[in-house]
């Protein structure tokens, strides 16, 4: 009951400030080009998916801190209330995730829709790409929330420690994960490389649509070893738990923060 | 009844709290002097479960409240520096903390009449003066007729007529039994609205009781004589 209150007010908040609009405008005109210029087939979907993945960890760790710190003055008011520190914590958080999921959810979704793409496109395909841009964008504000709560009265760090992780996941892993399969590539080493992609929720999230466009064999070698495993039902299981690891963890070690902090 | 047993708290190596023991009696006012650093406000935010004891105990009513929440319904806190969402406007604020109290009678009205805020409450947060949000912390931390009042500060930003309004009301309260808790560096208020006295010194009580007792102990006319003196003694 509390928490819908909380959350009733941050929405109104969200969209009284209007970045939230601009960022669900982004994602609206981005997929209108792509559709306009690539067709409404798989290479609109695969160019929306890759626009995705860089963008949602990156809006969704910056503003998960930020917002922390903008709402201080909030938290604090609420805190002398009758109000328990999880419901709080869970208003605060699904204040921010949910307005940014639908942003991202209706800014791909309206122009699938008017441009006619939902009855031509494969389903199937449109589902990964919804579901998978949710994950993310929960995952990574939750991510935000942990490094905000971490650095509460230093939002310098805070927000430096979200840029540089994002800078990690989702550009420098890959480098990494090159480097490695260049010198080690005389070796047996499909394993670890598949050990490496579990570690990183935006590679997981890249193998995902990779398999589900099935263009797997552009990778060449390890493709492969990816579309063997990641086909099977052992592969599917492995790959949700680790996304759910990685959604699970932040929250709750943020929560934990949350309830043991001195306002 | 408010009861606190060695209460200890640390901020890093800064010891702020340093086994505070005392009792706060009901349908009294208690003011809360100190020089600035000595812990009151962090006495104030631990009993609020702002801030989390390192160790000791609260008691409100005699149930303990540390990790509780649910006692707040008692308390309405006007904090020092009243720091607000910047988008909201007055009367949105007003709105929201009474659906998060799930409260349906309050003395808003009056309140908001006393303290002359009508042509305020359209505008956003943001916007307002520090006096003017002062006005509104105290209306939010009397609207819902609490039986535990705590000002931190209360008159810090008001000018003088808003400040008497301020008292006017204080006293009020005081006589339908309330227990107020109040802080300040205005030892003419504390002297105009409390009956007992808390001086804290670097985290530590020196002194506790009833205020009287303290102005003939120290042989002053004055509790500003009197404080200053104790503030001399601890001092040395």
């Amino acid at each position: 009951m509390k928490a819908m209150t909380i959350l009733k007010y941050q929405w109104k908040d969200l969209f009284r400030g209007k970045w939230i609009i601009g960022y669900g405008l982004i994602y609206l005109l981005m997929a209108d080009a792509m559709i306009r210029f690539g067709g409404t087939g798989t290479k609109a979907m695969l160019s929306i998916s890759n626009i995705m993945l860089l963008l949602i960890p990156l809006v969704g760790m910056i503003y998960g801190a930020l917002y922390l710190y903008q709402s201080r003055e909030f938290t604090e008011l609420l805190l002398a209330q009758p109000l328990d520190r999880p419901t709080l914590f869970w208003g605060l958080f699904g204040g921010l995730a949910a307005p940014l999921a639908l942003a991202y959810t209706a800014g791909i979704g309206i122009p699938m829709l008017y441009t006619g793409m939902i009855l031509t496109a494969n389903l199937q395909s449109i589902f990964v790409i919804l579901v998978l841009g949710n994950v993310l964008t929960l995952l990574f504000t939750g991510l935000g929330f942990w490094l905000g709560l971490k650095f509460f009265n230093d939002r310098i760090k805070g927000l430096g420690f979200a840029l540089v992780s994002w800078l990690f996941l989702a550009v420098i892993y890959d480098g990494l994960v090159l480097l490695a399969i260049f010198l080690l590539g005389d070796y047996p080493i499909e394993e670890p490389m598949l050990g490496m992609a579990m570690l990183n929720p935006i590679d997981l999230a890249r193998i995902t649509v990779l398999l589900e466009f099935d263009i797997s064999a552009l990778m060449g070698y390890t493709g492969a070893v990816f579309n063997r495993f990641f086909g099977s039902m052992l592969g599917i299981t492995v790959a949700s738990g680790c996304l759910a690891l990685w959604l699970g963890i932040p929250l709750w070690r943020g929560k934990s923060l949350f309830n043991e902090k001195d306002f | 009844m408010i009861t606190i047993k060695g209460l200890r708290k640390k901020f890093g190596p800064l010891t702020v709290l340093d086994d505070i023991s005392l009792e706060i009696p009901s349908g009294q006012a208690t003011g809360i002097v100190g020089p600035n650093g000595s812990g009151k406000t962090t006495a104030i935010k631990t009993l609020l479960g702002l801030v989390k004891p390192d160790d000791g105990d609260i008691h409100v009513d005699g149930e303990s409240v540390i990790g509780k929440w649910n006692y707040r319904q008692k308390i309405g806190y006007m904090p020092q520096t009243a720091r607000y969402p910047e988008n909201m406007t007055v009367a949105e604020l007003f709105t929201f903390i009474k659906n998060i109290r799930g409260a349906k009678q309050t003395s808003e009205e009056e309140l908001i009449q006393h303290f002359g805020l009508q042509p305020e409450l359209k505008k956003r947060m943001r916007t307002l003066s520090g006096g003017t949000r002062q006005k509104v912390g105290a209306v939010l931390a009397m609207m819902f007729d609490p039986q535990i009042l705590i000002f931190d500060e209360p008159t810090a930003g008001l000018d003088p007529h808003a400040s008497v309004q301020f008292k006017n009301l204080v006293n009020q309260e005081k006589q339908q039994g309330k227990t107020i808790l109040l802080t300040s560096h205005i030892m003419s208020e504390i002297e105009e609205l409390a009956d007992y006295l808390i001086f804290i010194v670097e985290g530590k009580i020196r002194y506790h009781g009833p205020m009287k007792d303290l102005i003939e102990k120290q042989q002053e006319q004055r509790l500003e004589g009197a404080v200053a003196k104790m503030m001399e003694e601890a001092a040395a």
